[in-house]
């Protein structure tokens, strides 16, 4: 081929030990501790002065909703990052996984007929519900997530990737429409408690850091540092998955067909089962953020699950470097933070400093979209690329406009590989 | 050369009354094919004359119109997904390279083991032993192929970083990963240059020996055609034309006219777009 051929280094054996496989967890659990000792134990012992700064600045519920944001982030990267699938309806799953959550852990049990309890928690109080145990309630989420992306994915994936996207995008809206409206006067009967939402969803039993005092006993809508815990491990267990799935046969089979689907299915791998695949283990992921979304909020309301949270969601896995886990946790922690703590922070200190009465929340998309712009203009591959990609985006840089568009339809490739092979 | 009478009966590949219209143009007509066990056979035919449009609909990337059907190793395969064809036994090479740019030499040549190996989601999560093993296995096959085809040092290279021989060898030996009955290579010499071309002979030879397989070569290069293919069959503007050996088909007076006709834009070296299933 005509193109340039830059000096890249030779990637590593992939196979054997993988040092990174090593190092993460470790560095991992460190900062979660870290987190889970300031936090819980020092923290709270802090001259105010302090302590309200880094509340202000760095709350630790803001940290967990990152952390929520993570998770999902994470989940879409790996059928967005590692498939190529571009998906506009994210914020359905989150949407599923936080409504089973509400489902199978309050007192709402579809308007008090139903009433159980496996291994859950309900309130002293509590006569009706379903109240089952929260690890039941993951694989419950993990189920319904990935059945309804099997359902949405079947008959979609087939379609080419800017149709998919549409389909996406109504699915995103569907089903928090769905929830929205699910009472009486909308469905029937009382799926949802339509705006009204459904809550309070149930405590559990967990380790709960109290002003410096470890108990075991009820985790209920306050106990951050608890919850943190949980998230974190949460979240490690998605890169872990995400890592894992990576370097097997069906990430080869994901990055195959991310680079040429036809020449994928010339080669033996099956394009719908794979698509399925990753829609689906990307679902789960969608899911077990909706899970902890609903525990974060201790009830579950429509209201959030609009399109700007998909969106949200592409921008941190685009931003923070497609394909690589680490540069989409980056991605989330940061548009997060700074969605929720940091834009206000500053406004209010600019405010005060300047006597002015801007909302700078307000200015939250229009921030978000400048950056983004910024972003594709001088760093395209995002903040922590995987290594493939910056490899191809650094190669357009010299003038090679083959690389430049390597999302091309498969006919314009054609013309203009052609020209270049033959 | 080409005896080899392990399987009695059925041809590696089988093709009938082929037909392939775009539009109103009607790329392939009719055209009935067979490849023997173990043998070397080659299509040719002036630019255009369908031979892309042909491999396409043998790998399921084209239906087969107007009632054609193909057999691999006498099963029917008409029909079905080029997956499944693929996994069947029907490997291919594409006229303009079509790697996985982004991985890794080593990479590209197990993406094509995938119908082979078994590890599911929850497998590779855990990475169980048997998972490792597969894994290990597969690992050392696709060294094995790098190294037979003669780019063993540069498997952890991204195939957009090969040489433009090397990729050619690279799509070879990742057809070869899929462990096929029949290998189809679509100008497997185009950009050569001469030495290249010369030992590429002896390199079909020994995929043919070594590998087990049938080859089916679309080749403009002549010399390398009437050295390597036991037959030859000749395609002009979708027709079969000839059939035969090397001597047969040179002498023929319809495939010096098809040439000939043609040789005023036949210097084959015009942009081709002939390779796309999608449209
Ligand atoms: N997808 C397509 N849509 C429309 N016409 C096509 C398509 N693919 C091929 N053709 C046409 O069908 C005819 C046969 O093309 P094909 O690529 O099979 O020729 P070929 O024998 O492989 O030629 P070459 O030696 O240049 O590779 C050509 O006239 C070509 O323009
Ligand atoms: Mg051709």
């Amino acid at each position: 081929m005509s193109q340039p051929t830059i000096a890249v280094p030779t990637p590593k054996r992939p196979q054997g030990v993988d040092r990174t496989q090593l190092r993460w967890p470790l560095g991992f659990t460190v900062a979660a501790v870290v987190v889970v000792v300031f936090y819980g134990f020092i923290l709270p012992f802090l001259v105010p002065g302090v302590r309200g700064w880094v509340q202000d600045w760095l709350p630790i519920s803001e940290i967990n909703v990152a952390l929520i944001w993570a998770m999902s982030a994470l989940g879409l990267n790996i059928v967005v990052g590692y498939a190529g699938l571009l998906d506009l309806g994210y914020v359905a799953f989150w949407a599923l996984g936080g409504y089973t959550t509400a489902w199978l852990m309050s007192d709402f049990g579809f308007g008090g007929k139903v009433n159980f309890n496996i291994f859950g928690s309900p309130g002293a109080a509590s006569t009706t519900g379903i109240h089952l145990n929260l690890v039941l309630v993951f694989l419950a989420a993990a189920g319904v997530c990935a059945l309804f992306g099997v359902i949405i994915g079947a008959p979609t994936l087939r379609l080419r990737s800017d149709y998919l996207a549409l389909v996406t995008l109504g699915f995103g809206e569907i089903i928090p429409q769905i929830f929205r409206n699910g009472d009486e006067d909308g469905l029937g009967f009382n799926l949802t408690n339509a705006t009204l939402g459904i809550g309070p969803i149930d405590s559990m039993t967990f380790v709960r850091i109290n002003r410096g005092d470890v108990v075991v006993g009820k985790l209920n809508v306050f106990d951050h540092v608890g919850r943190f815990i949980l998230f974190s491990l949460l979240t490690a267990l998605i890169i872990f998955v995400s890592l894992r799935l990576r370097q097997g046969r069906l990430g080869r089979a994901w990055l195959a067909i991310r680079e040429d689907e036809l020449a994928a299915s010339a080669m033996g791998v099956p394009l719908m089962r794979a698509k399925l695949a990753a829609y689906a283990v990307g679902a789960i992921a969608g899911g077990i953020g909706g899970v902890a979304y609903a525990l974060h909020l201790g009830r579950m309301l429509p209201d959030p699950f609009t399109f700007a949270v998909s969106i949200t969601l592409l921008a941190m896995v685009v931003l923070g470097g497609m394909g690589n886990v680490w540069g989409v946790l980056l991605g989330a922690l940061m548009i997060s933070w700074f969605n929720s703590t940091g834009l206000p922070q500053i406004g209010d200190s600019f405010n005060s400093a300047f006597g002015t009465n801007v909302n700078f929340p307000s200015f939250n998309f229009l921030i978000f979209g400048g950056v983004l712009v910024l972003m594709m203009l001088f760093r395209r591959e995002g903040l922590l690329p995987e290594s493939r990609t910056r490899l191809v985006l650094h190669e357009g840089e010299a003038g090679d406009t083959q690389a430049e568009e390597p999302e091309q339809e498969l006919v314009d490739e054609t013309t203009v590989k052609s020209g270049d092979v033959k | 050369m080409s005896e080899n009478p392990t399987t009695v009966g059925q041809p590696a590949l089988q093709a009938d009354d082929i037909s392939v219209i775009f539009g109103g143009l009607v790329a392939v007509n009719k055209v009935s094919f067979t490849v023997p066990e173990q043998s070397i056979v080659s299509l040719i035919g002036p630019n255009g004359a369908g031979k892309t449009t042909f491999f396409n609909v043998l790998t399921g990337l084209y239906p087969a119109e107007r009632g054609g059907q193909v057999a691999l190793g006498g099963r029917d395969v008409t029909g079905l997904a080029p997956h499944k064809i693929a996994s069947l036994g029907l490997a291919r090479t594409f006229q303009n390279i079509r790697l996985f740019n982004l991985m890794t030499a080593e990479e590209n040549v197990k993406v094509a083991m995938h119908s082979h190996l078994k590890a599911g989601v929850f497998g590779t999560v855990i990475r169980a032993p048997w998972q490792r093993r597969e894994e290990r296995e597969a690992h050392d096959f696709a060294l094995e192929l790098l190294k037979f085809v003669g780019i063993g040092k540069s498997a952890y290279e991204y195939a957009r970083n090969l040489s433009y021989g090397d990729q050619r060898r690279l799509e070879v030996a990742r057809a070869l990963a899929l462990k096929p009955k029949v290998l189809l290579l679509d100008e497997p010499t185009a950009g050569m240059n001469p030495r290249e071309s010369a030992e590429f002979v002896d390199f079909v030879h020994r995929v043919r020996d070594e590998r087990k397989v049938s080859v089916l070569l679309i080749e403009h290069d002549m010399s390398v055609v009437m050295r390597v293919s036991e037959r030859i069959t000749v395609l002009d503007r979708g027709e079969k034309i000839a059939e035969g050996t090397a001597d047969e088909v040179r002498t023929n007076p319809r495939v010096v006219e098809a040439y000939l006709g043609s040789a005023a834009n036949d210097n084959h070296v015009t942009i081709d777009d002939g390779e796309e299933a999608g449209s």
